[in-house]
């Protein structure tokens, strides 16, 4: 009887050590679309000895949970080029990146040097940049036409027919909508309580104009194509799709100034696979590859070119949305600050709660 | 050695339950517990207090939803007892034997499909364009398609459908051990039906009762996908509040706090209820 289960106990565990030493394994921490399939398939071709396996999360449970286990569990992350800094600095979860294992020369110059700006501690670089796109507005053009910014979700002339998306983008872009600029307040806690007090009173009074807060884009996607929404808050790449389907509804950069943000390559602090990592990163950054990547991310690599990758209704629905003026005038997010979550969270719960 | 062997047997099928208790139960509340006391003072900094429990009380937003959240779901509690009454007597007392397993697996199977499905089934039929309203458009019978989504009523329908099985089953298993020979008593005495209901059977069925009320209140209370999606845009409900201090504000140790706020303020509303209905946990759950 011993012996046999002595046996058993070795093969499981030779078993085991085999799995893992035959193929490493790359966990992937992404954003739904941005681990499609034909680009795993591609690049699993490519390097036979790599398995990828992707968990799908978005910018705070990416956050929450490697926060979690301490930084381990995932091989690479990608959060949002604003939501790196305050992370690293106060829950350690992020290791530093070796540069001269990324093909930087691929990214677009000012994308590269801004994230790279953002992501910064002591001298050693976190992140660089991978796709970045907007948030602004979107508009049934048949039913909205004079649609031009974030003011126009709390106008009476439309009436239980506009959305948004109660998160910290909302505030920030009904902030700018007001003549404020949330970002220059950063530095000044009370201001910026102060300028978010202002925006908390204007979307509770704008609560009776609204019909319900979408949550997630498939979410948005029906409420905007069932005709139930004309106007909204909204990703562009969200807009971008539902002009494929239905070419009355584009995307609105605001007046103010469309809210940017790129989503990154940050590795965890206890990823396991950071070859397999960096040859990821280069691998999604190939202009083919590329291509395939923004077909399914609708969103905008960070590559020279970028819109130019696009696929062809993406295109489409890109210049019909920017002009050159629009991609001028675009607002990054700046880094949070620690403590300025806690502030825009309650004051979202109470815009929740208010009748 | 049939000692040994009876304290074995006890020990074996007792560690599992004794694991599943501490380790799953006992051992995560000391933790919630523990952090909920930490303060946060600065980055990576914390002491210990009790600032979190004092911001949850000194908020209104979060006093008032926890309080918001208890009374629906006592009204979804009542609801799914009134409904699901009538529904457990007649699975058990008036249906015939071959059709109560049928009927059991009636109110068995939409859970067998997950709580988001069952939302986004009601969606479908609630929404402006949905099913429902454009139906009653084309019969002619309303002008203009109506949104019946996104308000509380929505939410407590949505709830009441997704815990009355939990509330079915114990009045069931409850009702079948009732002797009719008991009701025939109460009639053939003149009892009319409402004395009957009132004086023989509510007694009879307490446990079941009770113990349906605190499973279905917990459940309610507890919830998160339910309100979330059928919920308008001022249904807050707390653990959603309580998800956002965890993930989106990074903030585990007012997240604790608020966790172990609403164990501690649900359990209050269920002895509170023990108490006016003048029942105690050990003459109904625990009564054989």
């Amino acid at each position: 009887m011993k012996p046999t289960f002595r046996a058993l106990l070795a093969g499981t565990a030779m078993v085991l050590a085999g799995g893992t030493a035959n193929a490493e394994t790359l966990r992937l921490l992404t954003w739904g679309g941005y681990a499609p399939e034909d680009v795993i398939a591609a690049f699993e071709a490519e390097y036979p000895d790599i398995d990828v396996e992707v968990t799908l999360s978005n910018n705070e449970e990416m956050i929450a949970k490697l926060r979690a286990t301490g930084g381990t569990g995932f091989d690479l992350a990608q959060p949002s080029h604003d939501r790196v800094y305050a992370a690293q600095l106060e829950y350690n979860i992020y290791k530093p990146l070796d540069l001269s294992q990324i093909n930087t020369d691929a990214m677009t110059p000012n994308l590269l040097e801004g994230v790279k700006a953002n992501t910064t501690i002591e001298g050693e670089v976190y992140s660089v940049p991978h796709q970045w796109g907007t948030s602004g507005v979107m508009a049934n053009m048949k039913e909205a036409p004079e649609v031009a910014g974030w003011n126009d979700l709390c106008d009476e002339q439309y009436a239980g027919r506009t959305s948004m998306r109660l998160r910290r983008t909302i505030l920030l872009g009904t902030a700018y909508g007001m003549g404020m600029d949330p970002f220059a307040l950063y530095a000044d806690p009370e201001g910026y309580q102060d300028m978010l007090d202002q925006v908390t009173e204007k979307l509770i009074a704008c609560k009776s104009v609204i019909k319900t807060y979408w949550s997630g884009g498939d979410d948005l996607s029906a409420l905007m194509l069932s005709g139930e929404v004309v106007v909204s808050e909204t990703w562009d790449s969200t807009a971008f799709k539902l002009y494929g389907e239905n070419p009355d509804i584009v995307f609105v950069p605001p007046e103010t100034g469309a809210l940017a943000w790129i989503d990154t390559f940050t590795i965890p602090r206890g990823g396991e696979a950071d070859d397999a990592a960096y040859k990821w990163i280069n691998f999604v950054l190939r202009p083919e590859i590329t291509k395939m990547m923004s077909a399914s991310t609708g969103a905008i690599a960070a590559v020279p070119n970028g819109i130019d990758l696009m696929p062809d209704d993406k295109k489409a629905a890109i210049s019909a949305a920017f002009d050159q003026e629009d991609l001028d005038n675009l607002k990054f997010f700046a880094n949070i600050p620690p403590g300025i979550e806690d502030m825009e969270g309650l004051a979202l719960e109470r815009i929740k709660a208010a009748n | 050695m049939s000692r040994d062997a009876g304290r074995l047997s006890l020990i074996l099928l007792f560690t599992p339950f004794a694991l599943w208790i501490l380790l799953l139960i006992i051992l995560p509340q000391i933790g919630i517990g523990y952090v909920s006391i930490r303060e946060k003072v600065g980055i990576n900094t914390y002491e210990y207090g009790f600032k979190n429990y004092v911001d949850f009380i000194t908020e209104p937003v979060y006093r008032n939803t926890l309080l918001r959240t208890a009374w629906m779901s006592i009204l979804v509690t009542a609801l799914a007892l009134v409904i699901g009454f009538p529904i457990a007597w007649y699975i058990a007392k008036i249906a015939k034997e071959r059709s109560r397993a049928a009927l059991f697996l009636m109110c068995l199977i939409p859970l067998w499909v997950s709580d988001l499905v069952r939302a986004y089934g009601w969606i479908v039929l609630l929404r402006e364009t949905g099913v429902i309203s454009m139906t009653l458009v084309k019969w002619g019978i309303i002008s203009q398609p109506i949104e019946m989504l996104y308000n509380d009523m929505t939410v407590i329908i949505g709830l009441v459908y997704t815990v009355i099985l939990f509330m079915i089953v114990p009045l069931v298993s409850t009702l079948q051990g009732m002797d009719d020979a008991l009701l025939e008593a109460g009639y053939n005495l003149g009892g009319s039906r409402i004395t009957v209901f009132r004086r023989i059977i509510a007694p009879y069925a307490m446990p079941g009762i009770v113990a349906g009320c605190i499973i279905t209140f917990m459940l309610t209370a507890g919830s998160y996908l339910t309100p979330i999606l059928l919920g308008g845009k001022n249904s807050s409900w707390f653990t959603e509040q309580i998800y956002n201090q965890f993930i989106t504000r990074y903030n585990w140790e007012s997240g604790s706090a608020f966790g172990v706020s609403l164990l501690v303020f649900t359990s209050f509303v269920v002895w509170a209820g023990l108490r006016l209905t003048g029942q105690s946990l050990a003459t109904t759950v625990a009564k054989e």
